[in-house]
């Protein structure tokens, strides 16, 4: 599978990213600047890193989500390509309509940047194929924005659907988020959006290995 | 030229952590009969046309694609 990543001005997870599906997949991810009005037909998983693109003006992922690469996002996203969106990345996405909700203010008021612990709340999507279902694993935060929050019908709808891929355990919630929710997936399973980021837990020299499944599943490695 | 406003709150029952901060620090700094604050962004905007009802709706455009997040805000549009 070819994998390609968003640049946008102000993203820096981006070389994290890059690296973590360089050596899960054995080959660079292409890079598409926000700018650029297509992405290859070939492509089969695109990812928006994390960051703080355009400063976080107006709201996280606001100005993003409206350059023109994400109107490519939306019609390759539309054609069932398989796209995640982690941290900033999950913010741009649902500000680009291609998940539902919103992500809000930390309830703390605080940056959080720690290890929490989450909850694989549906391992039959694609991205979570490599985990059990209710496994726990282990990996980073590091937002400000990222207390997820949406009205009631769309939330029992949200929850009805199987839509919530991964929950931070009760105890380990670090943002006031409705149903504890780290990480969605939309009706038709093929867009990821989470907070917490599982590019920067890959690999012994992070300490861990726990988000590699994700790259794996969402790469067609394991699995079905 | 046509001056606006536009100004951006949060929807009833959209928790408000930022309100809740100011709320307890104007309640530190003595002003004890504050009941509730909610906190929200405005936007003075200088359109070129000086066709009233055009901007109004443009505006309202802006409004939805742009300045507020529908799904937990709300806005209004004042023409000064």
């Amino acid at each position: 599978m070819k994998a390609a990543v968003i640049l946008l001005p102000g993203l820096n997870r981006d070389r994290d990213m890059i690296a973590a599906l360089t050596k899960i997949s054995g080959q660079a991810p292409q890079t598409v600047w926000q700018t650029e009005t297509s992405i290859d037909d070939d492509v089969d998983l695109i990812v928006i890193p994390g960051g703080f693109s355009y400063g976080d003006y107006l709201r996280c992922g606001a100005i993003a989500a409206r350059m023109p690469v994400m109107q490519a996002v939306r019609e390759k996203a539309e054609k069932g390509t398989r796209v995640i969106g982690v941290c900033n990345g999950f913010q741009i996405l649902l500000e680009a309509g291609l998940l539902p909700g919103a992500l809000m203010r930390n309830a703390s008021l605080k940056f959080v940047c720690r290890e929490v612990r989450l909850e694989v709340a549906n391992a039959r999507t694609v991205f979570t194929q490599g985990y059990s279902q209710g496994q726990v694993i282990r990996c980073p935060v590091a937002h400000h924005d990222g207390n997820y929050f949406t009205d009631a019908d769309t939330l029992a709808e949200i929850e009805a659907n199987n839509q919530v891929a991964f929950r931070y355990t009760a105890d380990t919630n670090p943002n006031g988020s409705l149903n504890n929710i780290a990480g969605i997936v939309n009706k038709a399973g093929n867009v990821l959006g989470m907070m917490p980021h599982p590019e920067n837990l890959i690999e012994p020299a992070h300490g861990g290995s726990d988000g590699r499944a994700l790259f794996e599943s969402a790469l067609g490695l394991v699995g079905a | 030229m046509i001056k606006a406003r536009v100004t951006v709150t949060l929807k009833n029952g959209v928790l408000d952590p930022q309100g809740k901060a100011i709320e307890h620090a104007l309640g530190g700094l003595g002003f004890s009969g504050v009941d509730s604050v909610r906190q929200g962004k405005v936007f003075d905007v200088v359109l070129q046309t000086s066709d009233r009802a055009k901007a109004e709706a443009e505006l309202k455009a802006m409004g939805e694609k742009l300045l507020a997040n529908t799904v937990i805000e709300d806005f209004s549009v004042e023409v000064i």
